[in-house]
This record gives C-alpha cells, sequence and structure tokens, in this order.
C-alpha cells in the first residue's frame, strides 16, 4: 500500500534541492533518449548551452524569447493569485497584436514615437478587456473562468485568420493571405541587438513587484486568493477588485502582442503567439506565483525553448524528441513541487493512522 | 529577496554541473564552417514533420537524393513557424556551416529576404514565393499539368458525374489546381461537376476526413484533394468510393481508393542547384518548371484507374511536353459563364498565378 499525506511545510533549502534533483533526473530520464538516437547526451546538453547561450545573438534571440514569456506570465500571476484561473493568456496577446496591428497599419504616417505609443496603449486596452470580459461573467453570473477563457483564445486565433485571408490580406502579395508588413516607423527599435521590449519588461516587472508586495490593491488580491468571505467580511469590494485585476492581468498579455508584431515579426499572422500564452501559465506556476521568480523561471524556459531548437539543427534531433525533453523537464519540475507538498508512505498493511499535517 | 538569492545559486549551480559535466574535446559544431569554408553543406527548413506523405516529405525526398547522388551533408528543420524564427533557425544552420538554405514554405519568404544580405556568401532557394534577391532564387512547380491529367482520369471514373474536391485555403495556388483539374474533367466528360469544400487547413486529417466525407454523402464518388495527408482516400476507401491524392504517391495508403496523384519530384531540381554552387556556377534564376523539367508528375495510374485512362494521360502528356496542348487556352469561361480568354490564347504566367475565380464546371465558392 502506498499512502499520500501532506507534508509539513519544507525549509526553502530543501525545497530547493528537490527542484534541482527533480532536473537533474529530468535529463538522466532523457538521457537514455539522446543515447539511444546515437548522441552523447553530454555533448547534447553542452550544445544545448551553447545554443542559447554561446554568442551574444544567441543570448539574445534566448531574451527575445524571455520577455514575451515574462510579462504574459506575469499578468497570469495577478489572476492565479487570486485563484481566478485565467487560462487565455494566448488569447489576450492575440488581440493585443491584432490592435497593434490596427493602429500600425492604418496610421503608418504619424510619427514612430507617437505610433508606438498609440500601438501600446491600444493592445493594453485591448488585452485588458478580453480579460475584463470573462471576469465581468465570473462576477455577475458566477461563470466558470477557466472554461470562458480557454474558449476566447480559439475566438481570438480564429478572428486572426479571418483578418488575414480576408479584409487585411495584403494586395502586394499576389493574392496569398498575408497581411502587409509594418513600415519602419511602427517597428521597434532595437537597443543592444534586441527589441526595446527588454526595457518594458523592466518597468511592468518594477511595477508588478509593487502593486502585489506594497500596494492597497495588491493586498486585496492576495486576501481574496486566500478566502473571498474573508475579503468580503473586512469590508473589501471583491468584486471590484477581480475586475481591476484582471484587466491588468490581460493588459500585460496585450503588451506582449504589440512587442511581438513590432518588435519581432513585423507583421500579424496566427502565429503570433505560438503557444506563449499556455507556456506563461507554467512559468506562473512554476514561480509559485512570486514576482520575483518569474523572469528567472522564464529564463530557463528561454533557455531550454532555444537550445531546443538549436539541437534540432545541430544534431538533427527530431522536433518531437526535442519536445519530449522540454516535456520532461516540465514534468519533473511539477513533480518535485508534488514531492515538496506531500509525503509517500510504503507499508506492507494499511494502518488506521491519523494522517499528519 | 531570499528566495532571489537563492534562485540565483540554483540557476549558478545548475550550470556548473552541466559545464562540469562537459567533456573538454567535444567540437562546438559552430565552429565546423570556418574550419572547412570549402564544404558545402545544405540547410532545409520544413514547415511541417517530414512524416510519411505530403509536401514536406517531396521535399525530404530531394534533401536524401542530394546527399546520396552528391556525398554532401545536410541538414534540416522540421515544424518552422512561418513567422521571425525562420531568421533564427537559418542563422543556427549559418552557425554550423550551412552555405545553402532551401526554403520551402510560402511564409518563409520576407524572412529569408531579410537576411539574405546578411549572409552574401550562402545561396537561398525559396519555393512558392515571388520575393528575390542578388543572391536568392525562388522556384515552384506546374503543378496545373498533372492536376489536369488527373482530372482526366477522374472524368472518366466517375458515374454520379459528381466529383469532390477537399481543399485548404482559397489562394491562387489552389484555385489553379481546381481549375485544372475540372478543365480535365470536362475534357473527358463535360456533364460532370467538381464541388468544392474548404477545410481552411493544410494539415489536419480529421477535418480533412469530415470533408471528404461530407462530399461523399453529398453524392460525390471520386474525390480529389489539395491537402498535405491522405485522410480524404483514406475516407473514400471507407465508402467504397474513389480518390485522386497530391504531393506525393499514396498508392499503399489507400490502396482500394487510390487512382493517381499529381506529385512533386524535386530531386533532380535539388541536385542540379547544388551541383551547380559546387562548381561555383550557381546565379539566382527564378524558375516555375512543368512536367517536361520532371518537377511535377501523375503518380502511376493503379489497378482501379478506368480503362483507357493511361492511354489518354499518356497522349495529352505527350501534347502538353511538346507545348502543342496548354491547359488554360482559349475559349475559357468562368463560373458566371463569362468569356476570361478567347479562341487561340492562353493565360500568361501572370494570369496563373494571380488567378482568383472559378471556371465553368466548379461548384463552390471562392470565399
Amino acid at each position: 500500500m502506498i499512502r499520500i499525506s501532506k507534508r509539513a511545510e519544507m525549509p526553502q533549502r530543501k525545497k530547493w534541492i528537490v527542484r534541482l534533483l527533480g532536473i537533474v533526473l529530468a535529463l538522466v530520464v532523457m538521457s537514455f533518449f539522446f543515447l539511444f538516437l546515437g548522441h552523447n547526451p553530454l555533448e547534447v546538453y553542452q550544445t544545448l548551452i551553447t545554443g542559447s547561450l554561446g554568442n551574444y545573438n544567441r543570448f539574445a534571440r534566448t531574451i527575445e524569447f524571455v520577455i514575451p514569456l515574462s510579462l504574459s506570465a506575469l499578468g497570469i500571476m495577478i489572476a492565479f493569485k487570486m485563484k481566478f484561473w485565467n487560462i487565455g493568456a494566448e488569447g489576450q496577446i492575440v488581440v493585443g497584436a491584432i490592435a497593434a496591428t490596427y493602429i500600425a497599419l492604418n496610421f503608418s504616417e504619424l510619427h514612430t514615437v507617437l505610433l508606438l505609443s498609440t500601438m501600446f496603449i491600444v493592445a493594453a486596452l485591448a488585452g485588458g478587456i478580453y480579460a475584463f470580459i470573462p471576469a465581468f461573467f465570473k462576477v455577475k453570473f458566477n461563470t466558470n473562468e477557466t472554461l470562458f477563457t480557454l474558449m476566447l483564445n480559439y475566438i481570438a486565433l480564429r478572428l486572426v485568420v479571418y483578418l488575414q485571408y480576408g479584409p487585411w490580406r495584403d494586395p502586394g502579395a499576389r493574392g496569398f493571405p498575408k497581411i502587409a508588413n509594418f513600415s519602419q516607423n511602427a517597428r521597434l527599435p532595437d537597443i543592444f541587438g534586441i527589441h526595446a521590449g527588454w526595457i518594458i519588461l523592466i518597468i511592468v516587472f518594477a511595477l508588478v513587484y509593487l502593486l502585489m508586495n506594497k500596494s492597497k490593491l495588491g493586498y486585496e488580491i492576495a486576501v481574496i486568493g486566500e478566502s473571498q468571505k474573508t475579503a468580503n467580511y473586512a469590508g473589501m469590494n471583491v468584486s471590484k477588485v477581480i475586475l481591476i485585476a484582471l484587466f491588468l492581468s490581460g493588459a500585460l498579455s496585450g503588451i506582449v502582442g504589440m512587442l511581438q508584431v513590432s518588435g519581432v515579426n513585423y507583421t500579424l499572422s496566427r502565429q503570433v503567439s505560438g503557444g506563449m500564452g499556455f507556456t506563461a501559465i507554467i512559468i506562473a506556476w512554476l514561480s509559485q506565483i512570486k514576482v520575483v521568480l518569474v523572469p528567472i523561471v522564464a529564463f530557463f524556459f528561454a533557455m531550454l525553448v532555444q537550445g531546443a531548437t538549436f539541437i534540432r539543427t545541430a544534431f538533427q534531433i527530431p522536433q518531437s524528441i526535442a519536445e519530449v525533453l522540454q516535456a520532461t523537464v516540465l514534468f519533473f519540475a511539477l513533480g518535485s513541487e508534488f514531492f515538496i507538498n506531500y509525503k509517500l508512505h510504503f507499508e506492507k498493511k494499511a494502518k488506521g493512522r491519523v494522517q499528519n499535517g | 529577496m531570499k528566495n532571489l538569492k537563492l534562485s540565483i545559486l540554483v540557476v549558478l549551480v545548475l550550470s556548473l554541473l552541466l559545464a562540469a559535466c562537459t567533456p573538454a574535446t567535444v567540437e562546438d559544431p559552430g565552429t565546423n564552417g570556418e574550419d572547412a569554408p570549402e564544404e558545402v553543406v545544405v540547410g532545409f527548413l520544413y514547415v511541417a514533420p517530414v512524416g510519411n506523405e505530403g509536401f514536406t516529405y517531396s521535399h525530404n525526398l530531394g534533401r536524401l537524393h542530394v546527399e546520396q547522388e552528391l556525398g554532401v551533408r545536410t541538414i534540416y528543420q522540421e515544424s518552422v513557424p512561418d513567422t521571425a524564427e525562420v531568421e533564427n533557425v537559418i542563422a543556427n544552420m549559418v552557425d554550423q556551416g550551412a552555405n545553402m538554405i532551401f526554403g520551402t514554405s510560402f511564409g518563409f519568404g520576407e524572412y529569408m529576404l531579410n537576411v539574405a544580405d546578411q549572409y552574401p556568401d550562402v545561396a537561398f532557394l525559396h519555393c512558392s514565393g515571388y520575393l528575390d534577391a542578388p543572391n536568392m532564387l525562388n522556384y515552384f512547380g506546374r503543378m496545373y499539368e498533372p492536376r489536369f491529367l488527373s482530372g482526366l482520369v477522374a472524368g472518366m471514373k466517375t458515374e454520379t458525374n459528381k466529383i469532390g474536391y477537399v481543399a485548404a485555403y482559397e489562394i491562387p495556388e489552389v484555385i489553379r489546381g481546381i481549375n485544372a483539374f475540372t478543365l480535365g474533367v470536362q475534357t473527358v466528360n463535360p456533364d460532370a461537376e467538381v464541388h468544392v469544400v474548404w477545410t481552411h487547413t493544410w494539415y489536419d486529417p480529421i477535418n480533412e476526413r469530415e470533408a471528404a466525407l461530407s462530399l461523399i454523402d453529398g453524392g460525390a464518388d471520386v474525390i480529389a484533394q489539395h491537402q498535405d495527408t491522405a485522410a480524404p482516400q483514406q475516407a473514400a476507401e471507407e465508402r467504397g468510393v474513389f480518390a485522386i491524392g497530391y504531393h506525393s504517391n499514396t498508392a499503399d495508403v489507400a490502396p482500394g481508393s487510390f487512382l493517381t496523384a499529381p506529385i512533386w519530384n524535386f530531386r533532380p531540381y535539388y541536385k542540379e542547384q547544388v551541383e551547380l554552387f559546387m562548381a561555383g556556377e550557381w546565379t539566382p534564376e527564378n524558375v516555375w518548371l512543368g512536367m517536361n523539367d520532371g518537377m511535377v508528375l501523375l503518380a502511376p495510374l493503379s489497378d482501379l484507374a478506368p480503362e483507357g485512362a493511361q492511354e489518354l494521360v499518356d497522349e495529352y502528356t505527350a501534347k502538353i511536353n511538346s507545348g502543342e496542348y496548354h491547359v488554360f487556352h482559349g475559349p475559357l469561361y468562368n463560373q458566371a459563364g463569362e468569356m476570361v480568354i478567347g479562341e487561340g490564347e492562353t493565360l500568361t504566367d501572370e494570369e496563373m498565378l494571380s488567378m482568383n475565380y472559378f471556371v465553368q464546371g466548379v461548384v463552390g465558392r471562392i470565399e
């Protein structure tokens, strides 16, 4: 018989050792895959690191991935802190990208500073509203926010396809379904070889840190997350806090949409987000809803993604195996959280023992 | 803050651990190019997994052919999205010594063009696009020629005079294929109609199957397709009707329905281009190659094909290859019955490449 019981709080140091062991174990498991494919696993792992950090250009690429993942995860975190399961970051990124693209295509004569800041604000508004809608229904009618936000993702993605094949199709692309490229002044400039989004990330990171740890709203969000009843009893306007927090949550993903179209792709396509909104959920979760951990976890993830792209070409590892590698690391990382919170007891016979914790 | 310190510690420990495990003799693949600049390395960017059939599969056959025949090293990456990620993948490949890059999706074009001047010594070859540069060309095949031939076979085979066509997206390439196919059908069977269903996906077996079944339920007894999987052919097999494949020969995948398929053969072109590059004689020349050049062809007819089809296919193949017959010749009427071009005229390449209307005999709408 195996019995599972909740553990008493583990000391921080021990928690990190468990997490580290989890990742090491994941790499050991994957080693067998690579050996089976005829590659030296150590060589593969080294290339994974050099491929993502080996020179400035690769490092810059990795950072370009850290930016959207962190921003989106910070947004998701605000909602998760209240136990509002916003899994609609993907859609919020996409509507942000659509809004920014609308401005970029229709007001391209504006001065670049004005144009970019308009795109930024409109994208944040669009993402915010897109998260506000499920929050509104949750507050008014107690709808299930998980399903609601999930479904909104697909609506946003189909909307891009519609625009790409319909009204926004570039007439200059010989009938091929693509949206026109942005003019030069709608493109985010590079600073030190990385698009200016990294400065926005630093600012947003500081603001979210202050919001969550130093502000009244942050405190209210934390209390609602612990217990809505307590929040009510303390005289907090729970509905209002949820609506504001979700607007902010979506706005951050909306900003990501703007950065991706204006800083990376210079156009809008259905692949603008490419699942980053979902990856960001995992990052928010692995960061244990702690602001300071988000960029660090995101950095690891970006390394893993960027490095995996590199080993695919370097060793001709099929995409599926590169994905299995990412998933295995993830599986073990999430698994280590289980062992941090729970204990396994192996017993011959289940005895009527009182569960501790 | 305590967490922050701890997590930085973990990052450092992990990095050290990984670095420590690394054998010192391992060569960074990034230096290969510098060590052996004379070596030709060919990189292929694919939009989908290679798999066992379909568009990417046919490109991969071309890559393997180059490797076997010329002994050059090739590298490839599957499932590259049509985004700036293309530039990233190209950078990785050039890092690993690639000096020839084949991009095999329309959407790769602008990103290849973006980096073409960054790597002036690298040859860029883009399939199905229209952008070029001093070191970048685009190439594609006149698939409408074997499409027309497959239409002849379908037109002879149908008994209900209803032929279904599972199509991906309303773009000129797909529309041109449907039109060429329909002209083939009507050449042998003026009463037959081609019913089009859009799936709005290139690759989705479930969606493709559903579309095929709906056409079969509507009375179609031959199913043609512009899709990446054999799902429509398998749906036809399931219902006891017949199918025309696409991209690659899928006779073994759906033996109960497969009649033939217009397919790609990138082997000769890829070999020729790499040879030219190895000899230092490569120049970027945009091409749109037909059956004559061997880039497109009709797969061998299966035993299910109607009697006399082989002779007819042979006859039209010879006529098309000799230039005596043009698939899009006048008088050509659109769906509304208006004449597009008159007797004695043929569509220009430009007109074919931007085709956005159906010809008479197609039932369906360009949305």
